[in-house]
C-alpha cells in the first residue's frame, strides 16, 4: 500500500534516541497553532512511496543509525496501514521503531502498529482537558486512552510537550504534566520541547497565518532550567 | 645499553631507524576516558597572555606583525628567539622574534618581494643583489613552461601550482632526531651517500649523490642551531622534554629552510607518550608537568608563520601551515595506537585556547577506545576544531605509521613523499568542453579548437563526446607543468632538511587535484535529465544556460547524479595516469579545495546546473550549498561513494549541524555524533571536517569580527581562526548547508 510521503530526513537526532532516519508522513486532522511542519497538514500533499521504497532508503543509511527509525508527520496513524507495513518491514530488519504521534486517532490497525513499535514518542498538547479542546480542537482522553493502552502492553513512551512562553510554561501545568507521566510506569522520558519560530517561512511561503507568530520562543537556558525541573529520564 | 634508551623495549629499532618499531614495542595504549587530565599551570597562563598579546597585535598591524627583510631564512642565520626565555620549557622560533617573519627567496624572489611590499616593507638591497645571480625555483619552472601552461594558469584552469614558493606537503620523520640524535642519522646517510657511489654514476644516482651530500650538511646545520640555544642534539633525547625539544627542533629546522604550502608534522603524540610514560615511572614527571610539555610545545607550532602574498591568502584563506598531526588510529594487528598523549594534545585546546593550528587529525577506527571516541566527540562540540580520517580505510594501504600531509593526503612517516599538484577545474574544463576550446569569461582559446555545441538543447552524449577529447588534454597538460614544477623544486629548492629526515630510498606520489566536483556533476546532471538551453554571444559561443526542469543533485544519496560524480573522478585519474610522471611518481588525485572554491568559483562562467557566473563552488567534495534535501545523512552518502581508490590522496568533506539537530543533552550529542561517524567511515567515506555550530554565530562573527577573535572553524581539511578569512571566504561559509533541526 503506497503511503503520502511529506519528506524523508536521513539525520535526525531530536525525535527518539540515538541516530535515526526519519520519515515524516504527509496528513493531520490537527492545526496546532504552533506547529513546525505546516507542509504536511493536507492529507493529498507530498509524495507517493511504497514502504519498500522508503526501506530502501533507510538501509542506505543504516551504519549511522545508533538509534533506528521513527515515524513523524503530519499524524502518522491517519497513514496507520502505511505505517503498519513499513514498521514490520523494518522490524523484520531489526531496525528499532519509533512512533511520534498526538494519539488523536484510533484506527483499526492501531493494535497491530503497537506490536511493531520499539518506542511511543506521544505528544501531550495540554495537561487540561478543557486547554486541550479549546486550542487543539482535541479530546485529552484520546492520548490517555492510548497511553493506558501502552501502559497495559509495558510499552515504552517518551512524553513530549512543546512549552510556549506565557502558555505553558507555568509552574502548575508543569508540575501537573509531570505527575501524569510518573503515574504511568511505561513513561521512560518526559521531554519538554521549545517553542521555536524556525517554521515561520514555511507559513509565508504556503500563505497561511502563523497562529503563534506572535508568541516568544522559549530561550534555550529558560527551557534547560525548566527540563532540568519537571522533565526526567528513567 | 644506551642510557637514553633505557627502560626501552629492544628491538629492530636499535640496529636500524625504524620509529614505528620502537613504537609498536614500548607505546602503552591508554582505553579510559579523560579524567586524568590537567588544565595549565601558572607558567602556561604566563606565557599564553604573551601569546595573546602577540596575536593581537598581530592583527592590529593588519595581520603581519613584522618581517625581517634582510636575512634568507634558513636554520642558522638568526640569533636565538625566545619568548619569555624564563618561563619557556621547549625553545626555538622562526626567526629572532616571536610572530616577526622570514623570507625564503629560493622558491622564488618574485613572491617575496610582492608579499613583503603588501605589508608595507621592501626587501633588502642585499637579498635583491644577491638574487639577482641566483636561480630560484620559481626562475626554472617559468624558463620551461609551454604558451600553453601559462595560457591554462592564468585562465585559472589550473591553479594554485607550487612554482613560486615552496611545494611543501613533505613531512620528515622528526621523531628520528629524538629517537636516534642527529649524529647517527648522519652515519646512516653517509653510508647511503656511499653506496650510492659503488653502483653506475647515471642522472638518477649522480642526482641523488648530490642529494645525499646537501642532507648530510643540514643535519650538521641543525646541530648548529639547536646549539645556539645552548643545547647538543647530537644525541639521543634522555627525556620527554629533550625528546619534545629535539623532535621540535627537527621541525622548526624545517619551517626555517622551507615555505612549503603545508608544513605538516606527522605523528608524534602517541610517540612522545613512551618517553612521558617511562619519566612518570622514573618520578621525574607528573601529569600536570606532561600536559606543560604538549603546552609549551603546541604554543611553538601556534606561533609558527610563513610570509603570503594576498593573492595566496585568496586561494589559502587564513593564514594555514597545516601543522597537522596525526591522533589515534589503530595498528596493524588490532590494537590501538590511542595513547594518555592522545588526549593531551587534543587537551590544548582547552589549556590553551581555541586556535586552527596544530591541525588536529583523529585516525578514526570503528575499533578505537570508546572513552577517546567521545572525548573526541565532545572536543568537536566545544572547538569546531578537529577533522576525521578514516584509519579503517587507509591503514590496509599505509600500514599503521602514516600521517597526513596537509588535510587528507596520506603518507608513511619518512618513507613517502608527495609531490603537491594543486587542482584543476572542473566545471571550467566542461565549460572548455561545450564551447569547443574557448574560454568566454577570459576570452582565450585554450586546448584543441572544435568550435561550440550546435543546437537549441545540449545533449549529453555531445557533451559527454566532447569531455573525452578535452579531458584527456588537460591531464596531459597537467602532468607535464607538474614535472617541471617538481623538476626545478628538486633543482633549486630541495627540502634538504626534510629529505634527510627520509629513508634514502623514498617513494613518491604526484597528486593532482579537482575542484567544483558537485557543480560538474551536477551541470551533466541537468543536461542529461533536464532541459538546458545554451546561451550564445554573436559569436556563438555559450555565454550562459536556461535550464528548465528538475534534475538530480549531488548530496541527496541519488546514484543517477553521484555516479556520474565518480565517474568523472575515475576518468581524469585514467587519463592522469596516461602520462609520465617525474622520478617516476605514483599518480593520485583529491578532491580538495581548501578556500580556492571561492577564487575558482570567480573564474568560472555560469554553469548548467544553474550556478551564476561568479558564484563559489562548493568546497571539496561537498554538495552545492542548499541543494541536499534529504538531510545530512544522505549528503554524506553522496561522498562516500566517491572512490578512495581513484582518491588517494583524499576526498574533503565538510559537514557542519547545529548544536540540537545533533540530540537534547550533551551526552546524546556526543554520542550521535560518535554515530555519524562511524558511519561515514563504515561507508567508505575518508575524511570530515566536524563543525557544531550555528549559522547565526557566524552570521554576528561576520558582522562584528572584534567580538569573536578566538571563533575558530573547519573549512576545506583545516581549521581556520574565522576573523582572518576575507569578507568573500567568510559570506561563502555562511552560505553552506547548515543541518538542522526539522
Amino acid at each position: 500500500m503506497p503511503g503520502r510521503v511529506s519528506s524523508l530526513q536521513s539525520l535526525g537526532a531530536a525525535d527518539g534516541p540515538g541516530v535515526r532516519f526519519v520519515i515524516f508522513l504527509q496528513g493531520c486532522p490537527l492545526r496546532c497553532p504552533y506547529c513546525h511542519n505546516p507542509e504536511t497538514w493536507e492529507k493529498d500533499g507530498g509524495q507517493t512511496m511504497e514502504a519498500g521504497e522508503c526501506l530502501e532508503k533507510i538501509r542506505r543509511a543504516r551504519p549511522y543509525l545508533s538509534g533506528g527509525v521513527t515515524l513523524s508527520g503530519g499524524e502518522p496513524l491517519w497513514q496507520a496501514g502505511f505505517a503498519l507495513e513499513l514498521f514490520q518491514k523494518l522490524k523484520a530488519e531489526c531496525f528499532h521503531t519509533a512512533l511520534d504521534t498526538s494519539g488523536c486517532l484510533e484506527p483499526p490497525e492501531l493494535g497491530a502498529l503497537l506490536d511493531v513499535t520499539d518506542l511511543v514518542l506521544l505528544d501531550i498538547k495540554r495537561v487540561n482537558a478543557r486547554d486541550c479542546r479549546r486550542e487543539f480542537g482535541l479530546s485529552l482522553e484520546l492520548p490517555l486512552r492510548l497511553l493506558r493502552r501502552l501502559e497495559e502492553r509495558h510499552k515504552p513512551v517518551w512524553i513530549r510537550q512543546v512549552i510556549v512562553p506565557g502558555i505553558n510554561d507555568q509552574e502548575d501545568e508543569l508540575k501537573a504534566l509531570r505527575k501524569l507521566a510518573e503515574s504511568f510506569s511505561c513513561v521512560k522520558r518526559l521531554e519538554l520541547l521549545p517553542f521555536r519560530k524556525l517554521c515561520a517561512p514555511k507559513y509565508a511561503a504556503l500563505g497561511l497565518p502563523f497562529p503563534y507568530g506572535d508568541k516568544d520562543e522559549l530561550r534555550a537556558d529558560r527551557h534547560r532550567e525548566l527540563q532540568e525541573k519537571y522533565g526526567f529520564i528513567k | 645499553m644506551n642510557d637514553a634508551w633505557r627502560g626501552f623495549h629492544k628491538g629492530a629499532w636499535q640496529t636500524e631507524i625504524n620509529v614505528r618499531d620502537f613504537i609498536l614495542k614500548n607505546h602503552i595504549p591508554y582505553e579510559g576516558g579523560e579524567s586524568f587530565l590537567s588544565g595549565p599551570t601558572e607558567r602556561t597562563r604566563r606565557l599564553m597572555r604573551h601569546v595573546e598579546s602577540l596575536s593581537r597585535r598581530e592583527a592590529q598591524a593588519g595581520g603581519v606583525l613584522d618581517i625581517d627583510v634582510s636575512t634568507v631564512s634558513s636554520l642558522t642565520y638568526y640569533r636565538p628567539g625566545y619568548i619569555d626565555k624564563a618561563d619557556e620549557l621547549i625553545v626555538g622560533l622562526q626567526t629572532d622574534q616571536p610572530l616577526r617573519r622570514g623570507v625564503h627567496p629560493f622558491g622564488g624572489v618574485r613572491m617575496v618581494r610582492s608579499a613583503v611590499e603588501a605589508y608595507g616593507y621592501k626587501l633588502s638591497d642585499k637579498i635583491e643583489s644577491e638574487f639577482q645571480f641566483r636561480t630560484t625555483h620559481n626562475d626554472g619552472v617559468f624558463r620551461a613552461y609551454t604558451d600553453e601552461m601559462r595560457v591554462a594558469r592564468s585562465a585559472g584552469l589550473i591553479t594554485g601550482l607550487p612554482d613560486a614558493y615552496g611545494r611543501g606537503r613533505i613531512i620528515g620523520d622528526y621523531r628520528r632526531a629524538a629517537l636516534y640524535g642527529v649524529d647517527r642519522l648522519i652515519e646512516q646517510k653517509k653510508r647511503d651517500k656511499a653506496k650510492v657511489g659503488e653502483g653506475e654514476m647515471d642522472t638518477e644516482s649522480i642526482r641523488l649523490s648530490e642529494e645525499l651530500f646537501q642532507q648530510i650538511v643540514f643535519l650538521k646545520r641543525l646541530k648548529e642551531m639547536a646549539a645556539l640555544y645552548g643545547l647538543d642534539i647530537s644525541d639521543p633525547a634522555r627525556n620527554a622534554r629533550e625528546a619534545t625539544q629535539w623532535l621540535y627542533f627537527a621541525y622548526l629546522g624545517a619551517i626555517k629552510e622551507q615555505n612549503g604550502a603545508a608544513m605538516s608534522l606527522g605523528r608524534v603524540s602517541s610517540f612522545l607518550d613512551i618517553y612521558i610514560e617511562r619519566d612518570i615511572r622514573e618520578g621525574t614527571l607528573d601529569e600536570s608537568g606532561a600536559q606543560e610539555l604538549f603546552d609549551d610545545f603546541v604554543i611553538k607550532l601556534r606561533l609558527a608563520r610563513i610570509l603570503r602574498t594576498p593573492e595566496y591568502n585568496e586561494l589559502f584563506g587564513g593564514d594555514p601551515m597545516w601543522i597537522t598531526e596525526a591522533v589515534g588510529g589503530m595498528t596493524e594487528d588490532g590494537g590501538t595506537l590511542v595513547s594518555k598523549s592522545s588526549f593531551r594534545i587534543l587537551n590544548t585546546l582547552y589549556t590553551l585556547g581555541l586556535a586552527p593550528e596544530p591541525n588536529l587529525t583523529v585516525l578514526w577506527s570503528k575499533d578505537l577506545p570508546e572513552g577517546f571516541k567521545r572525548f573526541c566527540a565532545k572536543v568537536s562540540i566545544d572547538t569546531d576544531s578537529i577533522q576525521y580520517e578514516n584509519d579503517d580505510l587507509m591503514r590496509p594501504i599505509y600500514g599503521d605509521d602514516y600521517a597526513i600531509a596537509c588535510c587528507v593526503s596520506a603518507m608513511e612517516i619518512g618513507k613517502r613523499l608527495q609531490f603537491f599538484g594543486a587542482r584543476c577545474n572542473l566545471p571550467k574544463l566542461l565549460l572548455l568542453a561545450i564551447n569547443g576550446g574557448y574560454d568566454c569569461r577570459e576570452k582565450e582559446r585554450i586546448g584543441p579548437q572544435t568550435g561550440p555545441l550546435r543546437g537549441e538543447r545540449l545533449n549529453y552524449d555531445q557533451v559527454m563526446e566532447r569531455l573525452r577529447i578535452y579531458m584527456p588534454w588537460l591531464a596531459s597538460l597537467y602532468v607535464n607543468a607538474l614535472n617541471i614544477v617538481h623538476y626545478m623544486h628538486d633543482k633549486y629548492f630541495y627540502e634538504k632538511l626534510q629529505m634527510a629526515l627520509h629513508d634514502t630510498d623514498v617513494k613518491r606520489f604526484m597528486a593532482f587535484g579537482v575542484a567544483g566536483l558537485s557543480v560538474a556533476a551536477d551541470s551533466l546532471s541537468a543536461i542529461r535529465y533536464a532541459t538546458v538551453a545554451p546561451i550564445r554571444d554573436e559569436e556563438g559561443y555559450i555565454t550562459g544556460f536556461l535550464t528548465a526542469g528538475e534534475f538530480p543533485a549531488f548530496g541527496n544519496d541519488d546514484d543517477r547524479v553521484d555516479l556520474i560524480a565518480a565517474q568523472l573522478l575515475k576518468d581524469f585519474y585514467d587519463c592522469l595516469r596516461q602520462n609520465k610522471t617525474y622520478r617516476g611518481a605514483e599518480h593520485t588525485l583529491s578532491v580538495l579545495t581548501i578556500t580556492s572554491n571561492v577564487v575558482y568559483g570567480k573564474k568560472t562562467g555560469a554553469t548548467p546546473d544553474g550556478r551564476a557566473a561568479g558564484e563559489p563552488f562548493a568546497p571539496g567534495a561537498n554538495p552545492m550549498h542548499g541543494r541536499e534535501k534529504n538531510g545530512a545523512l544522505a549528503a554524506l552518502n553522496s561522498v562516500a561513494k566517491l572512490s578512495y581508490d581513484v582518491c588517494r590522496d583524499g576526498i574533503s568533506n565538510t559537514f557542519s549541524i547545529v548544536p540540537e539537530a545533533l540530540g537534547h543533552r550533551e551526552s546524546e550529542r556526543q554520542e550521535n555524533l560518535c554515530a555519524i561517524l562511524d558511519g561515514y567511515f563504515a561507508k567508505g567515506g575518508q575524511h570530515l571536517n566536524v563543525n557544531v555550530l550555528r549559522r547565526e554565530t557566524l552570521q554576528k562573527a561576520y558582522e562584528d569580527p572584534d567580538a569573536y577573535p578566538n571563533l575558530t572553524i573547519r573549512v576545506s581539511g583545516y581549521a581556520v581562526n574565522f576573523r582572518k578569512l576575507s569578507r568573500e571566504q567568510q559570506a561563502e561559509v555562511i552560505r553552506r548547508s547548515f543541518h538542522e533541526v526539522v
